[in-house]
Formats: structure tokens, sequence, C-alpha cells
């Protein structure tokens, strides 16, 4: 009982949310109902016994890609006006993408109702192992059987990361006065200071 | 607790429903009560650093002034500034306040006391910590006012940053420990230290690891000397300078569980939790929630040592001291600290 009603609260909180996702008029609005649909989905997966998924769904999404994503939309001034003006540009490349959602949605119930997939553990059998936690069946997948697949999305995302450093990397020396910490850190009073006994009307030379 | 009101004659799923409402008020209200001494035991501890008195009017040695500063803000008025954004203005302190109290659940105070006995506990936590950010950032924004939003702007970069090296320390702890699960972490540090001391610390690899969660804690948690979202020399007060009454008190009790919970983890990870210091038979009489309590307050009492004594950090130091610092180092240790479980076939054959 408990399960159908923790269900029905998830699945409809993910449904709403993601319905105020779109039509809020403030983006940071849109924003804020967006990360209210993940946390439902993360409570829907957690029904599902996927707590892993759950969890990571929760720190990568929610805790750090929307809240980049959060950052961007509340320094941007939008001009909602000015989105709307694009509304009718854009329509066919909406109606293109909602097409191809449509058509994933239809295959992926096609295929299930065509049986499960069949997931190898790392013994080799098939079917996971349900009296492992989530954590140990992953790992045991990741690292045995899709070790080159995973190694591989590991390089990409290297390589994306390395490519965002060198784009927006800027030498700042050349700009503005550049700090060099650990000699800030060596100064000294002995160093810093040197005593001078200047004579009236005169000066100091430095 | 769920066997206890099924003998009241219950079926399951009401004796877990009323079981789990009833551990939850069973922590949630000992931590209210525990925030309120908690700030006092801060302001007495920096009182004596500062050579100073600290509260000691209300009540016998000042022990009822949080209560009364709790009444004294209780009684305000509530202000909400005309150009807020009102909703999330409301939402923001609720938020965090709720989360700073949802990562309780899965803390262990003794064993088996824990609400929820969950496999992935710590990456609960994980999470539930990567959600306090909201709160501020919420706060920041819907007060449409500059020094507030300079203040989320800054929590958030700064509470990513120090994750980061956060989420690479738990990857060291759980490969030593081989679990998840906060209770299994605790037990794999039974006798840890050359067979008779509790507790990762002696552990010559991951104490330094614990140095780097010590000083991300301070961060994660925007205490002093990285309190920079609430730098009152620049910024008023951060976040919370548009809030007044219960928004604020919820603003400050939230803080301070956060700050509680960042020393019980810092117990449970490497200092055995509710083990006694050393693994000796006599030392297991006290009951173990009294030795986690003791570890917590200990730490806390070092997060009040730095605040009276260490001064701001700022920001781009901070920024470097999380990038380019704690950073490189804790991952490298997730790379010795696995290359030496192997290398010791800490994890058995491998199939």
């Amino acid at each position: 009982m408990i399960q159908a009603i923790a269900f029905y609260l998830f699945a409809t909180m993910v449904i709403a949310s993601g319905v105020l996702t779109i039509m809020s008029r403030n983006p940071v609005h849109s924003v804020l109902w967006l990360i209210l649909a993940f946390f439902n989905a993360a409570g829907l997966m957690v029904l599902l016994g996927a707590e892993f998924i759950a969890m990571l769904l929760v720190v990568v999404y929610v805790g750090a890609v929307a809240v980049l994503f959060l950052f961007v939309v509340m320094m941007l001034d939008v001009d909602m006006a000015e989105l709307r003006a694009g509304f009718i540009k854009n329509f066919p490349l909406g109606i293109a993408i909602a097409l191809v959602l449509l058509a994933e949605l239809v295959l992926g119930i096609g295929a299930l109702g065509a049986g499960p997939l069949e997931l190898g553990t790392a013994s080799g059998a098939n079917a996971p192992n349900l009296a492992n936690s989530n954590i140990e069946n992953i790992g045991a997948l990741l690292y045995s059987k899709y070790i080159f697949v995973f190694e591989a999305a590991g390089l990409i995302l290297l390589v994306a990361m390395i490519g965002a450093i060198v784009l927006t990397h800027r030498d700042l020396k050349t700009t503005r006065g550049h700090q060099n910490i650990t000699k800030q850190v060596r100064r000294n009073p002995k160093e810093a200071t040197q005593m001078k006994q200047p004579t009236v009307g005169e000066g100091v030379e430095l | 607790m769920t066997e206890f009101f099924q003998s009241l004659g219950m079926n399951y799923e009401w004796a877990w429903f009323v079981a789990t409402i009833a551990g939850i008020l069973l922590i949630a209200f000992p931590l209210m009560l525990a925030v309120a001494y908690v700030i006092l035991i801060d302001r007495k501890v920096w009182a004596a650093i500062n050579l100073r008195k600290g509260p000691n009017v209300v009540g016998p040695f000042g022990l009822l002034q949080s209560f009364a500063d709790g009444l004294k803000v209780f009684l305000q008025e509530t202000i909400i500034p005309s150009a807020a954004n009102k909703g999330i203005f409301i939402i923001a302190p609720i938020i965090t306040f709720t989360v700073a109290l949802a990562a309780w659940a899965v803390v262990p105070f003794a064993d088996g006391v824990v609400l929820a006995d969950i496999n992935v506990g710590l990456l609960y936590i994980l999470a539930i910590s990567s959600l306090s950010v909201y709160g501020v950032v919420m706060a920041g924004w819907a007060s449409n006012s500059k020094y507030p939003f300079f203040s989320a702007m800054r929590a958030a970069a700064q509470m990513i940053s120090y994750e980061v090296s956060i989420g690479f320390i738990l990857v060291c702890v759980v490969l030593w420990a081989g679990s998840w699960n906060l209770t299994e972490i605790v037990e794999a540090q039974r006798g840890h230290g050359f067979g008779i001391v509790n507790g990762f610390y002696f552990n010559l690899l991951l104490f330094p690891m614990w140095v780097v969660f010590f000083i991300s804690s301070l961060a994660e948690t925007q205490r002093v000397p990285f309190d920079l979202t609430e730098a009152e020399s620049e910024l008023v007060a951060g976040y919370q300078t548009e809030y007044s009454s219960m928004a604020f008190a919820l603003y400050w009790l939230g803080e301070y569980a956060n700050i509680l919970l960042m020393c019980a983890l810092n117990t449970l990870l490497f200092f055995g939790g509710w083990l006694p210091p050393v693994d000796w038979a006599p030392l297991y009489w006290v009951p173990g929630i009294i030795w986690f309590l003791l570890k917590t307050l200990f730490f806390f009492f070092m997060f009040s040592w730095v605040m009276a004594t260490v001064p701001r950090y700022r920001y781009d130091q901070l920024m470097r001291l999380g990038w380019k610092i704690f950073l490189p180092m804790s991952l490298i240790f997730v790379f010795v600290i696995s290359g030496y479980l192997m290398a010791t076939g800490h994890f058995g054959n491998p199939a």
C-alpha cells in the first residue's frame, strides 16, 4: 500500500513539475521545477530497487549539473518576450525532436514487451545477482564485461574536459598582475623592510 | 522498533510507518536540542579563547541563552521585501532546514541505532549535502538584492568545488572499508591500527585524507576561515541579509545541524564511530552512543577552535586550495590507496 502511494506521489510530481518546467514564465522557476522533477525521478528509482542510480541522479544532476544551470540562468538576463518571438521559427525543429522522442518511447515499450534484456554478471552467468547490492553488481559488470566501453567513455570525458579548459584558458600574466603564492608566503619582515636614516629635508631613495 | 509496534497489534505496514515516524522524531528533537546547546558551547569556546566570559546571564551559566535567542527571533516580525520573489524567498530557508535534518537518517548513533541502514548510506549523505547549496542560492536570488546575490554565487562555487575533493576522500575510505554502508564502515575500523586502535586515523595513508576532509568540511559548512558567503565586512550578512524572524532562525538551525553532521561524519569515517578509541574490553562497558557523542563534540570543539583562531581566506585562495591542492592530492591518494590495497591483497583474489 505504502509503495503504491509513494509511486503515485512521485509519478504525479515528476509529470506535474515536468509540465511546469515548460509552462513557467520565469526561467529560474523553470530550472527549479526541473530540479524537482529530477528529485522525484530519483524517488521512482529507489522504488525500483535501483538505489545506486537514484543517488547518482541526485549527486550528478541535482547536485552539480542543475546548480551550474541555475547559475547561468540567474546570471543571464533572459528576456522572455524575445524567446517567445522565436516560437514559430523553432516550431518544426521542436516537432521533429518530439517525434524522435515518441518513436523512442514506442520502440522501448515494444522491446520491453519482447522480453527482458539479458545482462551478464562477472562470472558470465546471465541475470543480475540479486543477493549482492546494486553497487557490487554494477561494479562487477563495468569492470569486467564492459571494461573497454567504460574506459572509452572515461577517455572521451577527459578529452572533453581538456578541450573545455584549452578553449577558455587565457594567459593572465600578460593582462594583469600575476601572484606567486609561494613567493608571498616566503616573504618575511627582514627581507621586506629596511631601516633608513634620512636627514632632514631629504626624501628616501628606494 | 517495527517489531514493538507489531506487538501492539498493528499489521506490518502500519507498524513500519509508525515506527519510522517515531524514529524521525527521536532523531529530530534531540538534534534540535543539541543544536541549541552546541551554539552555546560555540559561543563559550570563542569567549574563552578571547578571554571573555561569553553568555552567562540567562539561566545558570547562561544555559538558557539559546532558548532566549530562539524566543526573541520567534517574536520578531517576518519581513518579506517587496521586490523579493515571494514563493522562493519563503521556500529557501525551509529547504536548508529540511536538508540539514534529512541527512541524519543514515547516521548510525550506535550499533544498530540507525533510522535507515541502507547500502548506499554514504552516497545518500553526499547527495543530500549537495542539495544544501540550493537553500543558499535560492535565498540569494529571491532576495533580489545585490549582496545576497554575490553571496549565493560564492556559496555555489565554493560548495561545488569542495564537494569534488570530499567525494574522492570518501572513495578512499570506502575502498579500505569495502562498503558504502556507514555501519559496515565503522565495523571495518575495529582494531584497524596495530590490532588495538579503533579508527582509520592511525593509518598513514588515510590520516592525510582525514586532514583534507576536516578542512573541506569547514569549507562545505561555510565556517571560518571559509565563511566568505557571510563575510560581514564585505556582504553585510551574506545570503541571509534580507531574512528576519523564523526564516532567519531556520538558516541558523540548519547551519548548525550541518556542522554537527560534518562532525559526526569525521567521527564515523575516520575515528571509529561508536567504537571506543582502543579495542579493550572494559571500554566497551560504556554505551556506544556515549563514545559517538563524545567524539562528535570533540570535533565540534575543533570547529569552534578554528573559528576563534584563524582569519578568513581570500576568495581566490579558497578556490586555489580546493582545485589546485586538495583535488590533485585526494586524486593521487585514491590511486595510491587502491594500489596499496591491490598489492597487499586486501580485496582477496580478483576473479
